[in-house]
This record gives C-alpha cells, sequence and structure tokens, in this order.
C-alpha cells in the first residue's frame, strides 16, 4: 500500500516550468506524464529533479497498456522503474485502458471489455507491473466512447474486483465518471458507491466537451459544474484523497489552474468540517 | 469475444476503418468507434507537426498534411512511445518527394535536433584531461548527442530562415556537398553546417573512435603536413563546442 496523503496539485506542463522552477507554487504535489521523462537525458530529466526537490511528484502513465492481451513491454517497464527509482514518486498511476496489440500502439486509451477474461489479463498484467516496480500501483477509471455486448459486469464491478485480487489502488477520475456515465447512460453515484472507497489515493478532475453523439474528455476547459457536485459528492464517501486539476490543452496561466484548484479546497474544507460536526 | 481478437479487430477498425471489424466489435457503436479512430490519427498529425514544424511551413499545410495521412496509411505506430512515430516519416517523405533532397534534409535536421535534445547526458573533456593522453593509442569517445548528416543543398539556410519566420531561400543543390551537424551543448540541441571534410572526420571517428586513424585518413587526403594540422585543428574545435567526452 501506498503511504497516506491527501493535498491538492496540479499537473506540471511544459507552459509553467518557469513557474514552478521560479517561484513558490503553492500545492502539495504535482503530478507529470511518467513518458514525457522516460528520455534519456537532456533538460525534461534535469527539470524534473529540480521540481522534484520543490514538491512530491506523481508519475502517471499513459503507455503501460495494462489490459493488452499479450502482456506488458519490459523494455518500457524497465524505464519506468529506472525513473521511480531517480524520483520516489508519490504515486506511480496508468489507466485501465489497453493501447497496444501485437507490435501496433495506438498511443491511445483504449476500452477495455469488462469480461471475465480481461478481468484475469488486466490482473496478471498488474500483477507483472507492480512486481517490475517494486510497488504498488493506483489505476484511473478512463472516459469511454462505447461498450462491448459480451460485457458480464459493470466497469464499477471490474474496477473493485480487479483492485481486490491484485491490491492495486484507484486514482478516481471523476470527470471520466461523468464522460462515461453520459456515454453509456450508466448512473454515476452507482459508479462512486461501488468501487472500494479505502482504495482510492487520488482523485483528477477535468473538463470536456461536448461532441455531436456523445460528451468527449478533452481536458481543454474549466472544470464544469455537474463534475464540482460529483466531486462534493465523491469526497463525502471518500473522506480526504490527493486531488488534481488536469489540463492539457488550450493551457491558461498558472493563477488561473491555481484559482480553479481553490475551489477544489473549499469543498474538501467543507467536507471536513462537516464530517467533524458528523464525528464530533 | 476473445480480448486478442477484439484487440486486433481494434487496431484494424483504427489503421483501415474495416467495416467488416466494426462490425465485429459492436453493432451499435458506430459514434463511439469514429470518436477513437479521429483520437487515433488527430494524435500522429499532431506528433508530426510537433515534430517538424519548419517542414510543415516549407511544404506548405496542405501538402504536409497529405504527407503524413499518407504516412499514418502506410506506417501504424508501433513504439511505446509517441515520440518515436516521428523517426520513419523521412522514409514516406521520401517515397513522395523522391528528387527534393532539400526536403529530406529538412526533415533530418528537425528529428536530430528533437532527438538530441533528450540524449544521455555526458560531461564534455575539459583541455586539462588530454595532458597524459597516449595520443598513438587514443580513442575520443563522442556526445552521444551527436548526429551526422550528408548535406546536398542549401537547407541550412532555409531552415535558419525558417527559424526566424524569414523568407527562406529557394532551394538550391551546393556546387559541393558538406555536411550536417546536431548535437547538444548544455541543454541546447545545435545545428551547425560543416564541410565534406570535417563531416568524413566525423564520420571516421564514430567508426571506431581512433585518432590515429583520424589522422591517416586525413593524411591521405592532405598530405602529412597540411593533414596532422587538420587533424589538430578539428580537435581543438570539436573540444571547444563540447563534442567529446571521453578518451
Amino acid at each position: 500500500m501506498t503511504a497516506a496523503f491527501s493535498g491538492y496539485g496540479l499537473g506540471l506542463r511544459r507552459e509553467h516550468y518557469k513557474d514552478f522552477l521560479d517561484t513558490e507554487v503553492p500545492v502539495d504535489f504535482v503530478e507529470v506524464i511518467s513518458e514525457n521523462f522516460m528520455v534519456e537525458g537532456g533538460q525534461p530529466r534535469d527539470i524534473l529533479r529540480r521540481v522534484r526537490e520543490r514538491h512530491p511528484v506523481v508519475l502517471h502513465g499513459v503507455s503501460m497498456s495494462i489490459g493488452s492481451a499479450d502482456g506488458l513491454n519490459p523494455a518500457y517497464l524497465k524505464r519506468l522503474r529506472n525513473l521511480v527509482d531517480e524520483i520516489e514518486p508519490l504515486f506511480v498511476s496508468d489507466h485501465l485502458s489497453w493501447s497496444r496489440i501485437g507490435g501496433f500502439n495506438s498511443h491511445d486509451l483504449l476500452p477495455v471489455p469488462y469480461t471475465h477474461e480481461a478481468l484475469e489479463r488486466v490482473c496478471a498484467n498488474i500483477s507483472q507491473a507492480q512486481d517490475a516496480l517494486g510497488r504498488t500501483m493506483l489505476f484511473e477509471n478512463p472516459s469511454s466512447y462505447l461498450s462491448f455486448p459480451d460485457a458480464a459486469m459493470t466497469e464499477w464491478e471490474f474496477i473493485a474486483e480487479m483492485s481486490r485480487r491484485t491490491g492495486c489502488e484507484l486514482l478516481l477520475d471523476v470527470n471520466n465518471v461523468f464522460v462515461s456515465a453520459s456515454n453509456h447512460g450508466f448512473d454515476a453515484l452507482a459508479f462512486l458507491d461501488g468501487i472500494p472507497a479505502e482504495r482510492v489515493r487520488q482523485i483528477h478532475l477535468a473538463g470536456h466537451t461536448q461532441g455531436p453523439d456523445l460528451l468527449i474528455d478533452t481536458h481543454d476547459s474549466p472544470v464544469c459544474p455537474d463534475v464540482w457536485h460529483l466531486y462534493a459528492k465523491a469526497i463525502s464517501l471518500l473522506g480526504p484523497v490527493a486531488t488534481m486539476i488536469e489540463r492539457d490543452d488550450d493551457i491558461p496561466p498558472l493563477a488561473e489552474l491555481m484559482e480553479e484548484l481553490s475551489i477544489a479546497r473549499k469543498l474538501g474544507a467543507t467536507e471536513a468540517r462537516r464530517r467533524a460536526g458528523e464525528f464530533a | 469475444m476473445k480480448l486478442a481478437d477484439m484487440q486486433r479487430d481494434f487496431q484494424s477498425w483504427l489503421v483501415d476503418a474495416s467495416e467488416e471489424a466494426a462490425d465485429r466489435l459492436s453493432v451499435h457503436a458506430a459514434a463511439g468507434l469514429a470518436v477513437y479512430q479521429n483520437n487515433y490519427r488527430t494524435q500522429l498529425v499532431n506528433c508530426l507537426k510537433h515534430t517538424f514544424p519548419n517542414l510543415q511551413t516549407w511544404l506548405g499545410e496542405e501538402e504536409f498534411r497529405n504527407a503524413a495521412i499518407a504516412h499514418i496509411d502506410k506506417y501504424p505506430p508501433h513504439a511505446w512511445t509517441l515520440d518515436a512515430y516521428a523517426e520513419d516519416f523521412g522514409q514516406t517523405l521520401r517515397e513522395r518527394f523522391p528528387n527534393n533532397p532539400d526536403i529530406h534534409e529538412l526533415a533530418w535536421i528537425e528529428l536530430a535536433l528533437g532527438e538530441a535534445f533528450v540524449a544521455r547526458d555526458a560531461q564534455p573533456l575539459t583541455l586539462d584531461a588530454l595532458a597524459t593522453v597516449d595520443w598513438d593509442n587514443a580513442k575520443l569517445r563522442l556526445t552521444p548527442s551527436l548526429r551526422v548528416q550528408v548535406m546536398t543543398t542549401n537547407v541550412e539556410a532555409i531552415w535558419s530562415a525558417l527559424c526566424e519566420e524569414l523568407t527562406p531561400p529557394p532551394s538550391e543543390m551546393l556546387a559541393e556537398a558538406g555536411g550536417l551537424m546536431v548535437w547538444r551543448r548544455q541543454f541546447t540541441s545545435r545545428l551547425r553546417e560543416i564541410d565534406g571534410l570535417e563531416y568524413a572526420a566525423l564520420v571516421q571517428l564514430q567508426r571506431n573512435g581512433s585518432f590515429v586513424d583520424l589522422c591517416e585518413m586525413l593524411v591521405a587526403r592532405l598530405g602529412e603536413e597540411d593533414g596532422v594540422a587538420k587533424a589538430g585543428s578539428l580537435l581543438a574545435g570539436w573540444l571547444g563546442s563540447e563534442l567529446i567526452v571521453g578518451v
């Protein structure tokens, strides 16, 4: 199990490197995309080392492909292990998705069918990854745009069983719950109720876009009121959890993101007061 | 449906837009499948645009986009890192523009600059470290970020103008082929135009690092006195540029 931690953070993006290196940014942690730093050397690794001197760092991957039918890529795991050993991150996470089959890599977070066969494969892959990294990982629920007719369980049932079998922990992306609930017509609260609360170690918040037929997880806009509402519900169920805002496109000045993060802080403080009153 | 079969069908849908594969995945998922295919193709186009910004300007947006689409159709991505997808774009450019070395050389520059930016770190050798070197047996180690390439066109001038958002000169073949050298000093990738002799010298050094072999090559081309003098001046220049990281 990872060490207990709660607080508020941001994704570290190139546009804000200077802010994080030259000023004291009041966040409790930063999250980076692991693959951007799984390079041989140069400025990216140097920047990450310097940011790590100031803040706890979360390594968040997009290319592990934990749902691949043909297992994980050992070379990828070795590179990630090297980065983990150097950075000593707070958490190491990736997505409950797949991107690679055979020699093909889609570089997209493709959906896993919630079947018994997929569950077996995902669990075997998670065990391999956790062994290779020597630590517990967190896995994030992705946004999805289709479901499979032969699914044998809901997404939250799949996640709960995956976590039970492997001991992995969870990164709850509240925006992704909202997007997938809208796209597939399920109840977002049923999702929150169905995942093991004690396993959720981190929360992502982000913006999405309405496409012609579906909601799309674009990370290019502020968190919308409906997602803030769902976040408030989530922390009422989960208690204090490390929370951050992901912004990957149309990235605004850091001050705007800090302002947005303050909404999460306020909701967290309100929930803490509610709990204190409840337990007084 | 078996997981592996589903994933191969998904690959067929993304790469070839196979309707048969889409039908096997789910007959009620057309909108969702379209989202995934759009994400897949957009991501790859953006990767190429990000890696080759000056080439995009040189070719024009539409021609670059057509080349990118042709590349995506023919060469699906295979590596764990998206950055690697740009590596093979030169092949597509050679197929589409077989008689335009300026295009190939401009693409090489942009790819090499990106590779050098994240190449393995290495401390440059100081002059003090050369004091006790046995030059007859010395093997020089070049910085891991170094890449060299034959240059047959005025591509360096084109690239420089594009970087400064100036009107680039028309493409011209050089009277005599030279070379291009890309490497990283500290954290900055650099490009330098070099003459054919320095290009040949660096290729020779990349082969086995032997300073004696380098001198022999230069003596064969320039004669005894000039060849040895040239070896000395090249070495001094490379040390000053932080190209040598070990001996």
